[in-house]
């Protein structure tokens, strides 16, 4: 019993430590602009869950960003470093939109349909082209995803201003609008699309099942562990990888999907607004654990969310937010690393 | 320098790797220390030169106490280890390998290193080439590489983990000649091992470890009695030694066939095999490190694929297949290092075998356990079903990996299959394997170990230089033939005979 409770407060102590280390360090570059730390960490902890509108705005920020973990918990579970989840999320978005712009008279239900499986496929596609580029030529998944994302940006870009222009001009800030039925269902006062936070639960559950449950996530996090023995004992070590891969694509797809027809309701150059790297920040905190991945996802979101009305409230920028996220990863991965 | 530990112990979790050991190593001697896998004895090695550090007690030398902080604190201090398996760079040179890592002030310059480098090679007799890359040396020649670069970096304590483990009988002839020259010097060598003959050939004095503790207590004189060192390793009982018994006549289709198969790896050509592997017998591959035995094994575990001709597997032709198809058609491989890519540290053996199940989405955890508790108890491991295999001693590790091999299995192939394990786990190991050859098995198995060759195979196949000799019937042979064989004496009329 007593060993049991020591053992605990062990255990509590250096992710304890972790957070306290974050918040000192945030707090040190809030007080060099000279606003108060309190007054900055009231809205950035809380103002998310001040109206309910911008309540609604955290969920929609939640919903893509728990994809992307999601999918990153797989490929983290796979042994391998998705960078490319952003780039995913881009080529999941254009994916989308080809059927929405081909075919804007069929049914909505059908069109979102289409949308949600053609944003997959798109960014799982991207994603095998990472796992091509390391078995044949054999470069890294970090550097094939980091350049894919590039690509992924251009390609977006190209869209918006070449062939996807507006009627009346080219413009950065996007395509026309898609016609209103083809938004996703939305509480117009809330701006809250319910069928977004319900995707990316689902998403959670059947990873979290597919993971522990399966006899293809045990294969899965075997190759994660020792690709050379896993082959050794009979698991396609290469095609685990290669389908951990085009899983977190199809995700990070379905994220982009979610961000043309749910929130800008039009492709924008900026489409993935850093969410897909923001979730390698969540899986990495949640060490790829599907039960922290939802809690940290909306803490994340909320932060993001929450120091939006900085720069109109104190007058500093909204950065800070990213300061604090970036803090607590970085010290929860120091406070991990082993004693020697 | 003398060297001493007083009451040292370490512990890791609940396991106590070293209980107030007390010892004391005088200068200018070789001093052997024994001890089954998990007595204690790479955690002392470890912990005198600084890899780890105790949880309780001192280490002393020349009767000063010392707090080594990691290994170059221990080399500054005159203490260097060669490990089990050489931790050098293996892109660089050897006079890089040596440069890169000196404290500084030892070495002016290139040109000083390089006179040192090749005064001190041959004092010792070892042949070097600065300018060779390690990746490209033996594991031996990496071994008096290392043995060189401690020595030159002042050490004046030389630790050796399992030295002759993986070289060939020439580089440990060597080996003893350096290390006595050493020990001449003035130094003092601590010869870690679990082979008696060597320790009776090399050593002065032996210090015996069991479960963590010196048995009994302080150093004991060498030579003793070999059945009495024995004891004091494994308590009063040891396993019996296996019996030997003839071959039995099997008629059965060969598991393996080559057909004018060519290969190569590196430098080495291995040119129109052509060789029936039968079922029901043991097949030792022996020769120099890097004769061709290992090309051999990839061949006939399907990771290599052959440059020209067949592989046939139970009859039917793989050749190109893939190591999993290999697999699928009865082919077990089992490499030497059995954490690197046997199997996975990180998961139980109950693990384990739910990867080895093939059908059904969701993985049967229930009957996984219980196949697990099954091959605890049949091959005697010292586990549970979900302890990680990486906790597990080299032994039961390997006991492990043996009871992982599915019923089907047609053909095993084991690459140093008693690698880094004491007599009474081999003496286990081989009593599986043998199991398996009378279920009707063909083992292949390599060992650097001639004895073990001679012990247990009912063939011998000698590689020679990329050249791989016919199957020699174990009765016709003899270990001075087969010594000689390995060296490439007889073995062309060996070749043509069977021509």
């Amino acid at each position: 019993m007593r060993t049991d409770r020591l053992k605990l407060a062990a255990n509590l102590t250096r992710p304890l430590l972790a957070l306290v280390a974050a918040f000192a360090l945030t707090t040190l570059a809030l007080l060099s602009t000279g606003v108060s730390p309190l007054e900055a960490y009231r809205l950035v902890l809380f103002g998310a869950f001040s109206t309910p509108v911008r309540l609604s705005d955290m969920i929609m920020l939640a919903a893509p960003l728990l994809l992307c973990a999601v999918g990153l918990s797989i490929t983290f579970a796979g042994g391998l470093y998705n960078l490319g989840v952003e780039g995913q999320m881009i080529a999941g978005a254009i994916a989308a939109m080809v059927p929405l712009r081909l075919w804007p008279d069929w049914p909505p239900l059908l069109l979102w349909l289409l949308a949600g499986l053609s944003g997959a496929a798109g960014g799982a596609l991207w994603a095998l082209l990472i796992g091509a580029l390391r078995r044949y030529a054999n470069v890294s998944e970090i550097f094939a995803g980091l350049g894919m994302n590039f690509l992924a940006s251009g390609l977006a870009l190209y869209m918006v201003l070449g062939p996807w222009r507006r009627q009346t001009s080219a413009s950065l800030s996007g395509t026309d609008l898609l016609p209103r039925d083809l938004w996703l269902p939305t509480i117009d006062r809330l701006r809250l699309a319910p069928a977004a936070p319900v995707i990316a639960l689902l998403a959670l559950a059947i990873v979290w099942w597919a993971l522990t449950k399966t006899r293809w996530g045990l294969e899965v996090r075997a190759v994660g562990l020792n690709p050379a023995a896993a082959g050794r004992l009979g698991v396609a070590a290469f095609r685990r990888m290669a389908e951990t891969l085009a899983a977190c694509g199809a995700l990070a797809g379905i994220a982009g999907m979610l961000q043309v027809v749910a929130v800008h309701h039009a492709l924008i150059p900026n489409i993935s607004s850093g969410i897909g790297l923001l979730g390698l920040l969540v899986a990495l905190l949640a060490r790829a654990d599907p039960r922290w991945l939802l809690p940290i996802a909306v803490a994340f979101a909320s932060f993001t969310v929450g120091s939006i009305q900085l720069p109109l409230t104190l007058g500093i920028d909204s950065a800070i937010a990213g300061v604090l996220q970036g803090a607590l990863v970085l010290f929860a991965l120091v406070a991990r690393a082993r004693v020697r | 320098m003398h060297i001493a530990v007083e009451n040292l112990t370490k512990r890791f979790g609940p396991v106590c790797a070293n209980d107030r050991l007390t010892v004391s190593f005088a200068a200018g001697q070789i001093h052997g220390v024994l001890g089954e896998n998990g007595a204690g004895k790479s955690t002392l090695m470890k912990l005198l030169s600084g890899y780890i550090q105790p949880d309780e007690g001192r280490i002393v030398f020349n009767d000063a106490p010392r707090r080594l902080r990691g290994p170059g604190d221990a080399l500054a201090a005159g203490v260097g280890m060669v490990q089990q398996e050489p931790l050098d760079i293996p892109a660089f040179t050897v006079l890089e390998n040596l440069l890169c890592a000196a404290p500084p002030g030892v070495f002016r310059s290139r040109r000083a290193a390089q006179t040192a480098l090749l005064e001190l090679a041959g004092r010792l007799g070892f042949p070097v080439d600065p300018a060779a890359r390690l990746d490209q040396l033996t594991i031996g020649q990496r071994q008096q590489v290392e043995i060189m670069r401690l020595l030159l970096c002042g050490a004046q304590v030389l630790i050796l983990d399992e030295p002759t483990t993986g070289i060939t009988a020439a580089q440990a002839r060597a080996l003893f000649a350096a290390l006595r020259q050493i020990a001449a010097e003035g130094r003092t060598v601590l010869f870690v091992s679990h082979k008696l003959e060597e320790v009776a050939e090399l050593c002065h004095t032996v210090t015996v470890l069991r479960n963590g503790h010196v048995v009994p207590p302080g150093q004991l004189p060498m030579p003793q009695p070999q059945e009495y060192l024995l004891s004091l390793m494994f308590g009063e009982s040891g396993a019996a030694p296996p019996i030997y018994r003839p071959l039995p006549a099997i008629d059965a289709p060969p598991v393996w066939e080559l057909r004018h198969v060519t290969a190569r790896s590196g430098a080495l050509h291995l040119v129109d095999l052509n060789h029936r592997f039968a079922a029901g017998r043991i097949i030792g591959l022996a020769g120099l490190d890097g004769s061709g035995q290992q090309v051999l094994l990839r061949l006939l575990a399907g990771q290599q694929a052959p440059d020209h001709g067949q592989v046939l597997v139970n009859g039917r032709d793989l050749t190109g297949a893939g190591s999993i198809a290999f697999r699928q058609a009865g082919v077990e491989y089992l490499p030497a290092d059995r954490l690197h890519d046997g199997m996975i540290g990180a998961l139980s053996l109950a693990d384990h075998f739910a990867l080895l199940q093939r059908n059904g989405l969701l993985v049967d955890r229930r009957r996984a356990e219980e196949l697990a508790r099954q091959a605890i108890a049949e091959y005697q491991i010292k586990a549970t079903p979900v302890t990680p295999i990486a906790s597990l001693s080299g032994g039961n590790q390997q006991r492990a990996m043996l009871a992982l091999i599915p019923s089907t299995a047609r053909g095993i192939l084991a690459e140093q299959p008693t690698r880094g394990l004491d007599v009474a786990s081999a003496r286990a190991i081989w009593s599986r394997l043998q199991a398996r050859r009378d279920d009707g098995c063909c083992i292949i198995f390599s060992s650097p170990d001639l004895d073990e060759i001679m012990e247990y195979s009912d063939e011998v196949i000698v590689c020679f230089a990329g050249r791989i000799g016919p199957p020699i019937p174990r009765a016709l042979l003899s270990a001075s033939r087969l010594a000689e064989l390995i060296g490439g004496v007889g073995f062309d009329a060996l070749v043509d005979v069977v021509r």
